[in-house]
């Protein structure tokens, strides 16, 4: 009995907070607008019994999904939040491994310090960190008061409100997501292995790329899906930062909803999206399952 | 049939050693965990270093190797100093203590890897990586990765990588300490034929003295940072030229006493009223200073009786008795309360065990049987 209980929970959590919501949301999409409240039709009703149910059926249909493939906002949104969030995770590699390297080659006593430093900013709400972009980002910004204090430039640079500011708010807020698999993957690693490559004839940089670089391998790719698998959903940081030539799929779904109140048709934004990430979060958990499996 | 000539190059004066430490210290921060090491290595030896934990084995490989550089002096490899010179640019080679193998590789290419730092062609990698393979019997798990293979297996794969580039030195560093005792004895003996084939220069870091005195042309025993003595296993066995070392190799009973030199020999006064210890020696020593008598437990006979004409015999009465099958150890204790072990061979399998507990007997021994030692 117990055991069934603990097999059941996680099932039971996936049902009520993944499927559920999945067919209501599916349903939803499957159904036309209407000024109405809920603002869409069909409508199940239970209390005409099997009829009702006939007729809730046959008045779904894929009209919505057809619409989306008409057209062309809906596919270059998806094109672009692909793309935004694959540069974006780019540069969060490029720029969380030497955090992670430095922070595995530290001394002992510093890591867990350097650690509690990258999860630090998880402390103050994520709204918040990004607004403190626009601050920094501005026309008068913090930036450029100081770049043009110390005479760099004279005209202060556009940043806020374009996709460099997006670049900026996504690879901020995901990096520690890039660095603490890194971290992990580098902190287990032996550092006899280095010595060994150079004793067998590697310069530290050869050590680096054959040993160092393969070995970390796992933490890379876990580093990768944890920034590129959010990025490409964002909505926040594309709104606050991005400006009207910022396209993601995140900011349309919003409008759909809540400026057209169109909920059919944001609904099959929302499910078309989900299947664009499941390629993704399924060689995620295939590359987790190895992980784990050359952990033991 | 002419006796083949004995392998003793550090006995020629005109010999080239392959390796010379000349004044090394190491220093971490105040700690000096290497303390003036001066020391030859010839070509072709299996040199064994023996000491406890902590005496600055590893550190000694790893200056060799080129992961440390020594506070002072040099180290000159066939009369070259090494002093800069990385790990990568030195003809040394080195079996890590945890094997270092690398985990994303498989057996084949963890052998191949240093080939291939020196740019080989493939056919030659190749060839190399199989010979290596055949070498150390591995040729059936060309593919798979290390933690795929058993812990005998990895440390062949070590020692084959460490193999492959034909070294000029091959610096292992308690290769065989994961392994059981039986597999331990087999490799030891592959190990001596890899470097017999081989011809390779072989320094090997050991906590075991008697895999030290089994694999080893000449052994050093480390004490602190600095070398007590270096000599062939027979050397530090029966010769050993202190306490420290006659205690580190081997069991041994050690008396100490005040000296009286005769002709040859020396006497030792070992404990009021008992008869002085007699042992021939070529030392030189003043009269009445300390000495001390250490002798191997096997060199130690016993006896219910009093012996007739030995040199040396002592009274006591057995506390223990430890059988070890092959052998016997009798713990005795004499005046003053010091326990002597005694060893005797069982060599008859039903014989019944000579002496018991609290059994009264005498212990002798001959001049020679014992090693007059100053400190
Ligand atoms: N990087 C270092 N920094 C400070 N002290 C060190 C360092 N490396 C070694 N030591 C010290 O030097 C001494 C010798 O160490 P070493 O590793 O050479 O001992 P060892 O003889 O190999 O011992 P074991 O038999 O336990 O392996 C030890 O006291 C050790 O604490
Ligand atoms: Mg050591």
């Amino acid at each position: 009995m117990r055991r069934l209980l603990i097999v059941a929970i996680p099932y039971l959590w996936l049902l009520a907070f993944f499927l559920v919501p999945f067919v209501i949301v599916l349903k939803i999409s499957l159904s036309d607008t209407a000024l109405a409240r809920p603002p869409y039709f069909p409508q199940l009703d239970l209390y005409a019994g099997w009829t009702g149910v006939r007729d809730f059926l046959s008045g779904l249909d894929l009209e919505n999904f057809a619409f989306l493939a008409t057209d062309a906002l809906y596919w270059k949104a998806y094109l672009s939040s692909l793309r935004i969030a694959a540069v974006s995770t780019l540069i969060a590699l490029l720029v969380g491994y030497p955090i992670a390297y430095a922070m595995a080659r530290a001394n002992q006593s510093w890591r867990p310090t350097l650690l509690m430093l990258v999860i630090l900013p998880f402390w103050i709400s994520f709204l918040i960190r990004v607004y403190s972009w626009m601050g920094i980002l501005g026309q008068e910004g913090y930036l450029n008061q100081l770049l043009i204090g110390v005479g760099i430039i004279s005209d202060p640079l556009t940043i806020l409100n374009t996709n460099v500011a997006v670049y900026i708010g996504i690879v901020y807020t995901y990096l520690p997501f890039m660095v603490l698999p890194i971290y992990a993957s580098l902190g287990r690693m032996d550092e006899s292995l280095l010595e060994a490559a150079e004793d067998l004839g590697c310069s530290r940089f050869q050590a680096f790329r054959l040993v160092t670089l393969p070995l970390s391998r796992p933490g890379i790719i876990a580093g990768c899906f944890l920034v590129f698998i959010p990025a490409i959903g964002e909505f926040v940081i594309p709104s606050l930062l991005g400006g009207s030539g910022t396209l993601m799929i995140g900011k349309v779904l919003w409008e759909e909803f809540f400026s057209n109140r169109d909920w059919p048709v944001a609904s099959a934004v929302a499910i078309v999206l989900l299947l664009i990430l499941i390629v993704p979060i399924i060689i995620f958990q295939r590359n987790e399952q190895r992980r784990q499996e050359a952990e033991s | 049939m002419s006796e083949p000539a004995r392998f003793a190059p550090w006995e020629d004066p005109d010999a080239k050693p392959l390796i010379r430490f000349r004044g090394v210290t190491k220093r971490f921060g105040t700690f000096t965990a290497i303390d003036g090491i001066d020391l030859d290595i010839f070509e072709s030896e299996f040199f064994a270093l023996l000491g406890p934990s902590g005496c600055g084995k590893t550190t000694l490989m790893r200056i060799l190797a080129g992961f440390e550089d020594p506070t002072e002096g040099s180290i000159l490899l066939d009369g070259n100093d090494l002093a800069g010179a990385p790990p990568n640019k030195r003809s040394t080679n080195m079996m890590f203590q945890s094997y270092a193998l690398f985990p994303h590789l498989s057996v084949f290419d963890n052998i191949a890897f240093g080939l291939r730092r020196d740019r080989l062609p493939a056919g030659e990698v190749r060839a190399r990586t199989e010979e290596m393979m055949a070498l150390v019997k591995l040729q059936d798990l060309t593919d798979r990765r290390p933690h795929q293979i058993s812990g005998g297996q990895r440390q062949r794969v070590a020692l084959a990588r460490a193999l492959a580039k034909a070294p000029r030195l091959l610096l292992l560093d308690e290769p065989l300490g994961a392994l059981d005792k039986k597999l331990r004895r087999e490799t030891q003996f592959e190990l001596m034929d890899i470097q017999e084939r081989t011809g390779t220069t072989f320094v090997i870091v050991t906590h075991d003295q008697e895999e030290a005195m089994t694999v080893a042309t000449r052994v050093a025993v480390m004490d602190h940072g600095r070398i007590a003595q270096v000599a062939d296993p027979t050397g530090i066995y029966e010769a050993p030229n202190s306490t420290y070392v006659a205690d580190f190799i081997g069991d041994v009973n050690i008396m100490k006493g005040r000296a009286t030199p005769a002709d040859g020999t020396v006497s030792i006064e070992w404990a009021e009223g008992q008869p002085a210890l007699r042992c021939a020696t070529e030392l030189r020593l003043e009269k009445g200073v300390t000495a001390f008598i250490a002798i191997r437990p096997e060199k130690v006979s016993i006896s219910s009786r009093r012996p007739g004409n030995s040199p040396n015999a002592v009274a006591g009465r057995v506390l223990d008795i430890a059988y070890l099958g092959n052998v016997s150890t009798y713990h005795v204790e004499i005046a003053g309360g010091q326990v002597i072990k005694a060893q005797t061979a069982n060599t008859d399998r039903v014989a019944r065990q000579e002496f018991t507990w609290e059994e009264n007997v005498w212990l002798y021994w001959s001049e020679t049987a014992g090693i007059v030692l100053e400190r």
